[in-house]
């Protein structure tokens, strides 16, 4: 590279820049830049000072440099340089260096500012430009808790030039963006506001832009924007188009600054004032009459600008929501644009109907396009416009409509882009339940789906069918003969394999009548696929298997001989041959009555916001996925209170007690004593913890639930809209394990989640609960497990309170129920002869140890029922012992660690008066008591 | 606006400007990905689309892509026309802008947005105003500028 002479503009850079272009590779380029940085380097090392313009040239090529790609990591004390030179062009160079390459260095930020500042000071409007610029383009924290209190005196200084003010206007706000905490509202806030007057309007075209972004924050602080810019707007939309000179755009009147204000007026509710309010429906009135006059130019920027102004009008009309006549206009409007020969204009009328069928005055109408957008669907050839209509017919589904929106959006499916296709799936899904009169409808949309796109089906889609399926009992039989016939198919999607398995598991007896799909030929077809699938789904075919071996004993040996081929019970996969190894054990053993029991139906799923939901939200950002009814809901909340919430001050004691973490045990007992403060047991945590922690009085229906888990052990403990509460639980002798489940239901987190146990001072004695807290986090549409360990010390009357306290989106949840951990779970059933039985009978006679309750019935008199409650509460049911066939006997140990209680009970019903005696006999007073209490809530 | 990226039919990078915070690696990913997607796309498709959480606009004029990164909220017609103000804006300054006048002189392509936009706002709508502005600059300069136009066989169409 030859010096290069002063004089002749960056020739220096031209030839570097056509170098650097004549490279033929990139080895070549990379060898070039390598070349130049050694020499800029030398310049800058070397022992004779460079002059300004040699360092503006040496600043620019490695900017050059640096924006096509490669690291630069040196230069910029030279651009700083450059900062205080007196040379325009030189300082400019230096400003644009340091916007481009920010540098974190702080000796550096420094002398920057320092230079800025001298330039804010010089009061020529020039070098002021420059300063602004470079602050607007780096917009770091460091820049802005320098300026961000000068700036605001620029801007409202009367004497400040009307471009330094644009540019003061336009730094103020991408300072406010990055560090709004340095930009202090104060006086200046009135004064910015009343640029809008300005004579400039390139200075309300920034002030504008300020304002707006100020006043989503403060809108108390900025409304009296709302008349001044209404005011504005009407001088600008009724002007001829040739008034505003240099500001009228291809014959728009200030499209820019139109938009902006329009913009700015979305961040109100309508006008208060009525006179604001109807000239602010005059100029919405005056754009939408623009849009239907001749074009006054056919180049497409006349057309865009307007456009784009009657695009944001109808933004701000939407926005308001409130004027029927205005909205259906809006929609009209929209309508003739879905059949513009501009795609630009399609896609936009699309997306802006997506929103206009969330207004319940304008839903209506957006309905009536259907045809057009199904049309859309069919015809458009750019997938980005396509994706707008499936969100648009998505939008405007409801009852009326669902079934033609569903056949047209599987229909679509079938040749639809990769990328968009499982949103669609999703949405078929979602439209297909939530709309679903005919739950035969609701399978067969299911099924299609995933005989269209299977691959694009999520779990959810399917776990969701299975969901639905077995919760209706109307529709089973008709999905078991669906499945049946998909699986006919040749090949058919493991998803529908999934489905199949598992529907004919469950329900496969509802068709088996029919030859046609008697049990082997249900086994036969579920198992041809077997081998094409892969592991999970081959786990669940295996548990299919087990069922129809329940269902279908006739059956059993076929399937016993699959269990028990080599590729089952030796198969490679942990999971698969331990399900072979056991299923097949269960079968042999077990007696018919146990297998009944055991591959028992599967209870009904509690109800719960569709998961799909969730995803599909998720999917697309919350705030994307609205629909009607949800608006109407979101506005009915205030009214209603939404959730409860309580203040926030009680942040509440982790769960293990202080004194048991610092002596680094594992697994801290969990139990801590409940409230009154009084008891000296609770002065330890309200010691250690920040704030006292407010345990909430039981939640409504918690006795009953409560009361519900004393003859079983699995299910729901606890639901509402926000978290629901599985347990499932096994006890042995006087111990025992209890896994409680919450599930967030919501698709929002669930933060400081803290579930705590509480045993009264008397119940700790009696009884040990052993827990691990777990994760403070539970993410929206998760699960998380928490693990009881139990021991049973002495027989105890009362129950420990599960409380639960966490915070969902801003509100502080606090939620106690009774956690069914009951005497009677520690029953070891005894098997013992009529004799023995009334010969201990007997031995046990003395008042004390008799317990008797007579009560009225409070569920049907069952008597299958009443035998499954007295074994789910522990004891054996002794046949054939008492000489009264319809009375009912029963015989068990109850286990403690301390002890053993021997127990008796004998129930009589009486059909006539729908009464019941119940007698408990043990050898201790308080366990006859508490058994015969909870016995007696059952029937 | 979130940024603005020039870049040519062959992918190179002629221009960027960033109105957010992001590091250099998350704007190399940026620019190659987006660069990916718009050169993919088929001359008639529509200008607008969907990438991220953000709404791309972006227009072709001769060899040269303009494609700006707008927020949800934003008005897409009204970014169309902000490209072709600029395009406008170098045509004038350049006279009959070409690609090769935005690589030799791309200082001065970032002198012009700047006064155009800034913050990733429109700061002067008027095509008069910015002009005098760089021409006032310009003035300062005790250099005359070095034109480039001449090595130019692709020559820019305003649109």
């Amino acid at each position: 590279m030859p010096a290069v002479s002063k004089g002749d503009g960056m020739r220096g850079l031209a030839v570097f820049i056509s170098d650097i272009r004549n490279c033929k590779s990139k080895e070549a380029e990379i060898k070039r830049i390598n070349k130049e940085l050694a020499n800029i380097r030398s310049k800058f090392k070397g022992d004779k000072a460079l002059d300004g313009y040699s360092k503006k040239k040496y600043v620019c090529k490695l900017l050059f440099i640096f924006l096509l790609g490669h690291d630069i990591d040196f230069g910029h004390m030279e651009a700083v340089n450059l900062l205080s030179s007196n040379r325009y062009t030189e300082k400019q160079i230096g400003y644009l260096f340091i916007s481009v390459l920010v540098n974190s260095n702080s000796e550096l930020i420094r002398l920057i500012n320092n230079a800025i500042k001298n330039d804010l000071a010089s009061r020529n409007p020039t070098f002021m430009g420059l300063a602004l610029h470079c602050i607007a383009n780096v917009g770091s924290r460091e820049m802005a808790e320098a300026f961000a209190g000068e700036i605001p005196k620029i801007l409202v200084a009367g004497d400040t030039m009307d471009s330094v003010k644009q540019s003061a206007a336009l730094c103020l706000l991408r300072l406010y963006r990055t560090s709004p905490d340095f930009v202090p509202m104060g006086d200046w806030t009135s004064r910015v506001v009343h640029l809008l007057n300005d004579q400039h309007l390139g200075v309300v075209t920034a002030a504008t832009s300020l304002i707006t972004t100020l006043a989503q924050k403060n809108p108390e602080e900025f409304k009296t924007s709302v008349s001044l810019a209404v005011s504005r707007l009407s001088r600008i939309v009724t002007s001829a188009s040739t008034d505003l000179q240099d500001y009228t755009y291809y014959f728009v009147p200030a499209p820019w600054l139109s938009v902006k204000l329009l913009r700015l007026l979305q961040c109100y509710p309508p006008p208060e004032d009525a006179a604001v309010r109807g000239r602010l429906t005059e100029c919405l009135e005056t754009i939408l009459n623009k849009a239907q006059e001749p074009p006054k130019s056919k180049k497409v920027q006349h057309s865009n600008a307007k456009n784009a102004v009657l695009f944001e009008a109808i933004s701000l009309i939407i926005h308001h929501d409130s004027e029927p006549n205005l909205l259906v206009r809006a929609c009209n409007q929209l309508g003739q644009f879905l059949q513009h020969r501009e795609t630009n204009l399609r896609y936009l009328a699309l997306e802006s109907m997506c929103t206009l069928a969330s207004s319940e005055f304008s839903h209506e109408a957006v309905k009536t396009h259907i045809e057009t957008v199904i049309n859309a669907l069919k015809t458009e050839r750019d997938v980005s416009v396509r994706q707008r209509a499936v969100d648009l017919l998505y939008a405007m589904c409801d009852r009326s409509n669902a079934q033609q929106i569903v056949a047209e959006m599987l229909n679509y499916l079938e040749t639809a882009d990769y990328s968009i296709r499982e949103e669609i799936v999703l949405k078929v899904a979602i439209l297909a339940e939530k709309y679903a009169v005919d739950y035969t409808w609701y399978v067969d949309t299911i099924l299609n789906l995933i005989r269209i796109a299977g691959d694009y089906v999520s779990e959810e889609v399917w776990y969701r069918v299975i969901q639905i399926v077995i919760n209706r009992d109307d529709v089973q039989g008709y999905a078991a003969k669906t499945v049946f016939e998909a699986l006919q198919a040749p090949a058919c999607h493991e998803n529908l394999v999934k489905v199949g398995g598992y529907i004919l598991g469950e329900f496969g007896n509802l068709i088996a009548g029919d030859p046609r799909s008697s049990p082997l030929i249900q086994f036969n077809l579920l198992h041809s696929k077997f081998h094409l699938c892969s592991v999970p789904t081959r786990a669940l075919l295996l548990s299919t298997y087990i069922k129809f071996v329940n269902l279908f004993p006739e059956i059993k040996t076929t399937i016993q001989d699959v269990l028990r081929s080599d590729s089952q019970l030796k198969n490679a996969d942990v999971e698969l041959q331990q399900r072979a190894v056991e299923y097949l054990r269960l079968s042999t053993i077990a007696s018919t009555d146990i297998l009944a029991t055991v591959l028992e139906e599967m209870p009904p799923f509690p109800e719960r916001e569709s998961s799909i939901l969730a995803k599909l939200k998720k999917k697309k950002g919350p705030g994307t996925v609205t629909d009607l009814e949800e608006i109407k809901k979101e506005r009915n909340s205030d009214v209603n209170g939404g959730t409860e919430s309580t203040p926030v001050n009680a942040s509440t004691v982790s769960t293990p007690s202080p004194s048991a973490d610092l002596l680094g045990l594992g697994a801290a007992p969990l139990t801590s004593s409940a409230p009154p403060p009084s008891s000296t047991g609770s002065l330890l945590v309200d010691v250690f913890s920040d704030s006292a922690s407010v345990v909430a009085p039981l939640a409504p229906g918690s006795e009953d639930n409560f009361a519900r888990f004393v003859c079983k052990n699995n299910g729901v403990l606890f639901e509402n809209q926000l978290l629901q509460i599985g347990l499932k639980s096994e006890f042995r002798q006087n111990l025992g394990r209890m896994f409680i489940f919450y599930g967030n239901k919501t698709s929002t987190q669930f933060l400081n989640f803290t579930p705590t146990l509480i045993c009264s001072d008397e119940l700790q004695s009696s009884l040990n609960l052993q827990t691990k807290p777990v994760d403070p986090t539970v993410d929206g549409g998760a699960q998380v497990q928490q693990v009881v360990n139990i021991e049973c010390i002495s027989d105890f009357m009362e129950a420990p309170i599960l409380n639960i306290q966490f915070r969902y989106g801003g509100t502080f949840q606090n939620i106690s129920v009774k956690l069914p951990i009951t005497l009677n779970k520690f029953f070891q059933p005894t098997e013992m002869a009529s004799q023995d039985f009334f010969q201990r009978w007997k031995q046990l006679s003395n008042p004390q140890q008799e317990m008797q309750n007579i009560f009225k019935a409070k569920h049907p008199m069952d008597t299958e029922i009443t035998k499954a409650k007295i074994i789910g509460f522990g004891s054996a049911l002794l046949e054939e012992v008492d000489p009264n066939p319809a009375n009912f006997v029963g015989a068990g140990i109850i286990h403690t660690k301390t002890t053993q209680i021997g127990c008796l009970l004998r129930l009589e019903p009486n059909l006539q008066a729908q009464m019941y005696r119940l007698t408990l006999r043990t050898s201790k007073e308080t366990v006859s008591q508490r058994l015969c209490e909870l016995l007696s809530e059952q029937f | 606006m979130q940024f603005m990226l020039l870049f040519s039919r062959q992918g190179k990078l002629r221009l960027q400007k960033w109105y957010v915070p992001l590091s250099d690696k998350e704007k190399k990913k940026i620019t190659r990905e987006l660069v990916q997607t718009v050169l993919a796309r088929k001359p008639k498709m529509c200008s607008f689309l969907e990438w991220r959480d953000l709404k791309i606009v972006y227009k072709r004029y001769a060899s040269l892509y303009f494609c700006c990164a707008i927020e949800d909220q934003d008005n897409e017609l009204i970014t169309l026309e902000i490209i072709h103000r600029y395009v406008e804006l170098l045509d004038k300054y350049f006279g009959s802008v070409c690609e090769l006048d935005i690589i030799f002189n791309f200082e001065k392509a970032y002198f012009i947005l700047d006064e155009f936009l800034l913050g990733g706002e429109v700061q002067e709508t008027s095509k008069k105003n910015v002009l005098k502005a760089i021409e006032q600059a310009d003035l300062l300069q005790e250099v005359s500028k070095w034109y480039f136009s001449c090595l130019s066989n692709s020559m820019l169409c305003s649109g």
